[in-house]
Order: C-alpha cells, then sequence, then structure tokens
C-alpha cells in the first residue's frame, strides 16, 4: 500500500507538465482548422494576420518546410493543399503571448474548394472493405467451423446489432508541446506523451533528424487513455512554429480543437450471433464488426478480438469491416477492442441467458474454457470462473431474482447486472539501467510514462524489491527519452513490460556489487529483447467479473449507477492501491460509455458537433457513488519476472455491458445502442 | 482593425499567496493565463479554458473561482490563494494530506483544480451555504457523501478518482470539524 511518490509533487502543484517548464524567449503557437470537410485549399491568406503587432510568424501548406513521411499521415502537417476531413489543422500562428496568437489564428483567412464529406459510419455503406489487418495485427476474419449452419441448428438463438458511438479519450491534461531548437541543430520536446521513447523516433524521422538530436521530457503527464501513445499534430506544430521563429513554442492544443486533432475511438456496428444448446452450452458465435477509418490513415479497431478468445464454441466466426471517410483517423482509446467488442459480445451473453432461462453467472461458467479456442493455445491462467463466483458473493448475488422490471421503489425501477471482462497480457521489448550510488542508495532510469498509472511508484517498488533494499533507496527515473529504450505506456503492459528490464539490470548490478562501490558508481544495464523471444507459447491474458447495481428513473429514464463491483484476476499486483485507483478508474469510464459519452458526427459538414466538455459529458463526482475494486491471488509463472499481466485497460472492459444488463434488469428494456441515455430509454418504458 | 486588435494594457495588482504583484496585463488575459504565464505558477491548469472542467480552480478571497474565466484585469487588487499556496512553511494542509492518503488523484493533472476546490467548498459548507443536494435550505448542511459529490462536481477527473476524492474530502472536513470542537 504504497503512495504515490511524486504525491508531494502533485498536491503542491509543484509537478512540471509539458507547457511549464520555464524556458526563456518563449512564444506563442494557435492552429487553424479546416472549416470545410473535404476539398483543396486554394489560398491561404495570412496579411491580415501578420500585421498584427506581436505576430511572428504563419505556417500553412504554402511555406511550410517539408517533412518526411511517417507511416502516420495525420503527421504530415501543411504538406498537402488536400483537406481530408473539417478541423484539420490547415494553418499556425506564433505570436508573443497566447492571445495575440489566438487573434492572430482567428484573422488567417483560408479558402477552399470543397466538395460534399463522406462522413456517415454505416453498415450498408457502398465503400466498406475488409482491411489487411485490425489493430495492432490481428487479421481482420476468422473462422472455425461453420458457424451458419450451427447457428441454425441450435435450440436457444440471440441475434442482435449493438452500436458504440464515436467516444473521445479526453484527458485532463490537453496534448501539449514547447519545442526548443538548440544552435547545434538539436530539439527539446516537453511533451505530454505515453512513451518519451517512441515520440523521439518519429519525431526525428518527420523532421529529418537522427533520433539523437531530439530529447523527449515528460516526467509528468496529465492523462492519456490512449491518445497520446503516438505523438500527434500538435507536436509538430510546436517544433515547426519554433524553427520558423528561432523561439522556444509552446502549444498546447485547446479542448474543442482535441476533438479533431488528438484522436477518438471509432464508432461501431456490431452483429452478433450466439446459438445454444437448452443447456447453454455455446454452438456458434458470429461477431460481424462495421466501423470507420480516415481518408488519410488505415485504424481499424479490433473490436471482434475478444470474442476469438472469450468462450468455448466449435463453430464460430469474426469479421471487420471498414470504410475510409472524411473523419479525423480513429486511434486507440482504453481497452481499443475489448472496450466496444465486450459491450456486444457481453450483452449477448445476458441476452441469451434470459432466452434459455439460465442465470447469466452459470452461463458463463458453462462455457469457459482452458485453452484459447481459435489458437488452441493453453491459458497461462485464466480465473474468469473464479472472479465471477468470489464476485457474486461479495455482491449478493445469489439473492437476485432474474425477473426483470420488477423491482420499484418510488419513482425507481431497480436491478442488478454482470459482464466478463478481459484484456490480454501483453510484454514488449525494454532497456533499463541500475545504477549503484556511492552514497549507498540506488538510481534506476528506464524511458517509461507515468500517465497517472502509478508506473513510477510500482517500478521503485519492483526495483527494490530486486535489489533486495529498501524502497527508500531507490530512486526511478521515468519520462525522459535519454533513458533507456522503453516500450509506450499503453496496451496494459507497461509495467510488464519496463518491470522486466528493471528487475533484469537490477539483477546485473546485483551481480557487479562486490562491497564497497567505487566513487564513479556501479551500473548494469538490461534489454528484455532476447528474453521475449525465448518465452514459451501460451494464451495470456488478464480476466474479470463486473457487476452493476442501477436505479432508472421511471418517469425521465435517468440511469443511475448505485453501485459497482469488479473482481480481476490479473496476476500479481505490484502496488493495491494505486491498482486500485486504476480499476476503478477504468470501471469509472465504463460508466461515461454506458451512460454519457457521445461524440456526434456533423452528418452535412462533418467534424464533431459536441467539441467541449459540457457538451461531451464525461462522469463528474456526483457521477459517482460507489465502485469498488479488488482482485483473486493469482499466480502465474509464465508471465514475466513479476508474476504481472497489467490493470490499465481491462476496468473499463465490461463495464457498459453490466450496466446495460443492468438496466435490462431494471426496466425489462433492452438498450443496445450506447450510451443509454433518456431519449433512448424514456420512450421504450 | 488594427488598432481594435493591438493589445490593450493595463496596470494592476495581484495578491498571490501572500505576494504583491505589480501586473501589466493584456485586458484580454485571464487570471489562468496571468498566473501561468506571466507569474510562473504553472499550479493551476488549463484543462479546457471555458470553465467546464474545474482545473484552474483558484481562491479569490476566499472563493472558489474558474481562473480561465476570470479577467485579469477586472481583479485588480484581488487576494489569490494558489495550489502553491495551499501548504503553509512546507506543510501540506489537511486536504492536500487526505488526497494523498485517499489516493485522490492518478495523473495530478485536476488535482490543483480539486484541492482549491475542495478547501473552497469546505469553507461555503461552514458558512452554512446549501447545494442541490441539500433536503432543507434552513439548516446547515452536514456534508455527506451526497453533499460532497455534489459540491465537487464543477471538478473533473477523467482518470476517475472520485472515490478518493470523496473519501478525502469526508476525511478533511471531519478533520476541521474535529480541530474547531
Amino acid at each position: 500500500m504504497t503512495d504515490r511518490l511524486e504525491s508531494r509533487e502533485k498536491v503542491t502543484g509543484e509537478a512540471r507538465y509539458a507547457v511549464e517548464y520555464p524556458v526563456e524567449g518563449v512564444a506563442y503557437a494557435a492552429a487553424v482548422q479546416a472549416t470545410v470537410g473535404r476539398g483543396e485549399i486554394t489560398s491561404v491568406g495570412t496579411e491580415e494576420a501578420l500585421r498584427l503587432p506581436g505576430v511572428l510568424a504563419v505556417l500553412s501548406c504554402e511555406n511550410a518546410p517539408e517533412l518526411r513521411e511517417s507511416g502516420d499521415a495525420e503527421l504530415a502537417l501543411f504538406q498537402s493543399r488536400t483537406v481530408s476531413y473539417r478541423g484539420q489543422f490547415v494553418a499556425a500562428v506564433v505570436a508573443e503571448t497566447l492571445d495575440t496568437a489566438r487573434e492572430a489564428a482567428r484573422l488567417v483567412r483560408v479558402e477552399y474548394a470543397s466538395e460534399p464529406p463522406d462522413v456517415e459510419l454505416r453498415a450498408d455503406h457502398p465503400g466498406l472493405y475488409k482491411p489487411e489487418k485490425v489493430n495492432p495485427v490481428f487479421p481482420s476474419d476468422t473462422a472455425q467451423g461453420d458457424a451458419d449452419e450451427a447457428f441454425a441448428k441450435s435450440a436457444v438463438r440471440v441475434e442482435a446489432t449493438y452500436t458504440t458511438p464515436a467516444e473521445h479519450n479526453n484527458p485532463m491534461e490537453p496534448h501539449a508541446t514547447l519545442a526548443q531548437w538548440h544552435d547545434d541543430g538539436t530539439l527539446t520536446l516537453y511533451d505530454s506523451n505515453q512513451g518519451a521513447s517512441g515520440v523521439q523516433k518519429t519525431i526525428a524521422g518527420v523532421l529529418g533528424l537522427e533520433p539523437s538530436q531530439v530529447r523527449v521530457v515528460s516526467p509528468h503527464v496529465g492523462g492519456g487513455f490512449g491518445s497520446k501513445g503516438a505523438p500527434r499534430p500538435n507536436v509538430l506544430v510546436a517544433a515547426l512554429g519554433a524553427r520558423a521563429t528561432g523561439r522556444p513554442v509552446k502549444f498546447a492544443v485547446p479542448r474543442q480543437q482535441m476533438f479533431a486533432t488528438t484522436g477518438y475511438r471509432t464508432p461501431t456496428i456490431q452483429r452478433i450471433r450466439l446459438g445454444a444448446d437448452e443447456d447453454g452450452h455455446l454452438d456458434a458465435i458470429t461477431h460481424e464488426v462495421v466501423e470507420q477509418t480516415s481518408v488519410l490513415q488505415e485504424f481499424g479497431e479490433q473490436t471482434a478480438v475478444p470474442t476469438r478468445m472469450m468462450y468455448k464454441a466449435p463453430h464460430r466466426r469474426t469479421s471487420h469491416r471498414l470504410v475510409r471517410l472524411n473523419v479525423p483517423t480513429p486511434s486507440w482509446m482504453r481497452a481499443p477492442g475489448e472496450t466496444p467488442g465486450m459491450f456486444a459480445l457481453e450483452s449477448a451473453m445476458d441476452e441469451l441467458a434470459v432466452a434459455a432461462g439460465i442465470d447469466p453467472i452459470e452461463l458463463r461458467v458453462r462455457n469457459d474454457t482452458g485453452h484459447e479456442p481459435e489458437s488452441g493455445l493453453p491459458f497461462s491462467s485464466r480465473n474468469l470462473v473464479a472472479c465471477l463466483r468470489e464476485g457474486a458473493a461479495r455482491f449478493g448475488w445469489a439473492a437476485r431474482d432474474p425477473r426483470p422490471g420488477v423491482r420499484r421503489m418510488g419513482r425507481k425501477l431497480l436491478g442488478t447486472g454482470v459482464a466478463s471482462s478481459t484484456y490480454p497480457a501483453y510484454m514488449r521489448p525494454s532497456e533499463a539501467t541500475a545504477r549503484a550510488e556511492p552514497d549507498g542508495t540506488f538510481t534506476v532510469r528506464v524511458a517509461a510514462a507515468d500517465i497517472g498509472t502509478g508506473a513510477r511508484t510500482a517500478l521503485t517498488l519492483i526495483a527494490a524489491e530486486a535489489l533486495k533494499v529498501e524502497l527508500g533507496r531507490v530512486r526511478v527515473e521515468v519520462g525522459d527519452s535519454r533513458f533507456p529504450k522503453a516500450p509506450v505506456a499503453g496496451g496494459s503492459m507497461g509495467t510488464s513490460s519496463w518491470g522486466a528490464a528493471v528487475v533484469r539490470a537490477c539483477e546485473g548490478l546485483r551481480g557487479k556489487l562486490n562491497g564497497s562501490v567505487p566513487p564513479e558508481g556501479l551500473e548494469a544495464s538490461a534489454d528484455t529483447t532476447d528474453e521475449l523471444k525465448g518465452r514459451d507459447r501460451y494464451a495470456r491474458h488478464a480476466f474479470g467479473a463486473q457487476f452493476a447495481d442501477v436505479e432508472v428513473d421511471a418517469d425521465t429514464g435517468e440511469v443511475r449507477v448505485r453501485r459497482m463491483l469488479g473482481i480481476f484476476a490479473a496476476g500479481r499486483i505490484v502496488n493495491p492501491k494505486t491498482a486500485r485507483s486504476q480499476l476503478i478508474g477504468g470501471m469509472t469510464m465504463g460508466i461515461g460509455m454506458a451512460l454519457h459519452e457521445e461524440s456526434v458526427m456533423d452528418a452535412e459538414f462533418g467534424d464533431f458537433l459536441n467539441r467541449d466538455l459540457a457538451q461531451y459529458h464525461v462522469p463528474a463526482c456526483a457521477d459517482v457513488r460507489d465502485i469498488e475494486a479488488d482482485w483473486v491471488e493469482e499466480s502465474d509463472p509464465h508471465l514475466n519476472p513479476m508474476g504481472t499481466k497489467g490493470i490499465g485497460e481491462i476496468g473499463i472492459v465490461g463495464a457498459a455491458a453490466a450496466i446495460a444488463n443492468a438496466v435490462h434488469h431494471a426496466t425489462g428494456v433492452r438498450v443496445r445502442d450506447l450510451p443509454i441515455t433518456p431519449p433512448r430509454l424514456l420512450p421504450r418504458l | 482593425m488594427d488598432s481594435e486588435a493591438t493589445p490593450v494594457k493595463a496596470e494592476i495588482t495581484l495578491r498571490v499567496n501572500g505576494a504583491e504583484h505589480r501586473l501589466d496585463v493584456d485586458t484580454r488575459a485571464s487570471l489562468l493565463d496571468v498566473l501561468r504565464e506571466d507569474l510562473g505558477l504553472t499550479g493551476s491548469k488549463k484543462g479546457c479554458d471555458h470553465g467546464q472542467c474545474g482545473a484552474c480552480t483558484i481562491l479569490v478571497g476566499g472563493r472558489r473561482v474558474n481562473a480561465c474565466l476570470a479577467l485579469a484585469v477586472a481583479h485588480d487588487g484581488a487576494e489569490i490563494v494558489t495550489v502553491e499556496g495551499l501548504a503553509e512553511d512546507g506543510r501540506l494542509s489537511p486536504v492536500q494530506e487526505a488526497f494523498i492518503e485517499h489516493d485522490g488523484f492518478q495523473c495530478g493533472y485536476c488535482t490543483p483544480g480539486q484541492l482549491c476546490s475542495a478547501t473552497g467548498m469546505l469553507d461555503e459548507a461552514e458558512r452554512g451555504w446549501p447545494s442541490a443536494a441539500s433536503e432543507d435550505l434552513r439548516v446547515d448542511p452536514v456534508l455527506d457523501d451526497d453533499e460532497i459529490r455534489e459540491r465537487m462536481s464543477g471538478n473533473l477527473c477523467r482518470c476517475g478518482a472520485y472515490m478518493g476524492i470523496v473519501a478525502a474530502v469526508r476525511e478533511a472536513a471531519a478533520r476541521r470539524e474535529a480541530a474547531e470542537a
């Protein structure tokens, strides 16, 4: 139960975030967004803007330096006259002050030859295609047996279409960069991101520099939830602005501009069919997903992927179809794939339980499996049933009357629901160094990111254990590309990936330590690349069970979550205090997904209509009454030296389904389209 | 056009965390930008710049205010406390301590606003101000969890630390009450 090690800095305001570093002579950037959804820029009028006192430069496709291709077309900032979506950055102003920059950005006159944009995702869109792969490298389609025939023959069948809307990560700290060029041609980026090594490599590539010429500094990051997993155009606005003016330049993306320029979760249309025998044993599962990507860049969310490994069934088919629209490129948002996919699958499982007259927990237990269905690999550990059983006992599930719509307390209809949860236990190679200092302390360095996960604290605990010294003698430094190269804080793999390298470096150091430490200190480094290549073949996943207790106002259709319980099996939990917070945080975002969050595309002009935190409602304090998260003990020898699986994302997976299932139990109404807002629910009550 | 857009400056005085600052501010500048960019007090955060997230919450004359919605020029002579001024002589305030103990934050970006908001809110409750959650407007409110959640709902936390935040505020309120008893 260790407090976050940077707690004091965070409660006193000392913790510095990206654009908070004091630099001499700083200037400010403001960006101009495309006002058409598709077209060509015919001219960029900068005269008025440049006449404003204090304006230093205006950058656009008419004068921006040539950038190298990076594989991410969103980073080809100002490289073309083509507008791919409304809201795309088309120009930027650099000025002496923020107010002047903003005013000047308003005065930049961009003219377009525009065409009607194609922005609406539909299941019958003629442009639907099968991508080569979905994020990151899963096959688009899979099939086992004959799912259609098996479904047709099944005694109990569920066939339904579920939709989830576009959702925005909305970390509290906007995407923000302070760029400073030095006389020797090197660049320092104080940047808000989920991985300094990745930003260094990508941005160096785009600017035609060696990675060693770019330093990325990000010790504190105000959240990311996937949206800061790769650099966004804001980094280049700052870097190009700084190069054009010879000044350090700050650019924090205004909240309203984040909706178009910093990523979001694709909307999904998911058709699911479950066929089972009378006892609820699944015989056929199909999961067909339709989602969007942009005309600029392909991103296919792996929405049907959890359906490939969740339950036993001899006949199964999954598919993903994408359509390229004039929309911003969708990207990672907390548990991409699992989050929308498990909403659909776990809602369908609830429908199957109702159709078969079987308790929803019992149904899931009956369809549990010891081998990953599609690959045939054994699970390194799979404690889904233990989570369901433990959760059921603690939630008071046994007393539940399964009949929907029969519990009323005044105006409130009451109900409870359950859903399974899962997330893969990924790992990627990482490097780390461990140093013994002559004063008896230890310094461990890794270019990890602490985006609020508690990574700094967890790695310090891991290092202290590996060094066999007390916590107070170990200092872990993260968030700087000068530190040993590390993978992104994403895919719930940070602690496992960085931690393994930290353990190996510490073990190496212990091997070298031989009595006294020399005055210059003693250092050992590690790289886990080879170690990861040699791992045995197992299906490695974390599991969980989510329970929700809701009340629905019969007069207004408003849904409130009275209580949530999540029980997870995620290997060893390194620091219970921060782990619990992270799981609860994921479940809280799940409440948002279930009840509040929806980014509405402007069907005529493109871009999202609701572009701020008043119109895009993320859960507020009053939306969260009682959330408890806990875990079952799980010892898994097939993971990594710590025995960890990762906990950053699993908290959101299944949360929305548990709430939707509880709403059904409360009201008898099955809402298959998120979020469950009064306009969707009230007419059916 | 030019003359309209040329920055108009005004001289003001702000007392921030006990220190007086004489400033020549752009009349368009928000208190938040002046604190962060002119005074280097970056503890107050900019999350939305529209008064929707509360990350910029500071205390002006003891009352909580969204600094992003306050024009600096309108606050000549104001007495301001930011997150940097909550601790006294390096000793954390009860609210700050309780936030650490209950892990009332993760990324820390909303935290300065939460702390200032909680500090101001405890004063409001003590003065008997009701909230939308108060059942009886004639009696002094009791800061139960519903009251705390209602009164803290102007401060968004995307990491979802509300359980810890409510527990922290509950504890800080109890400690305050005990200290006064």
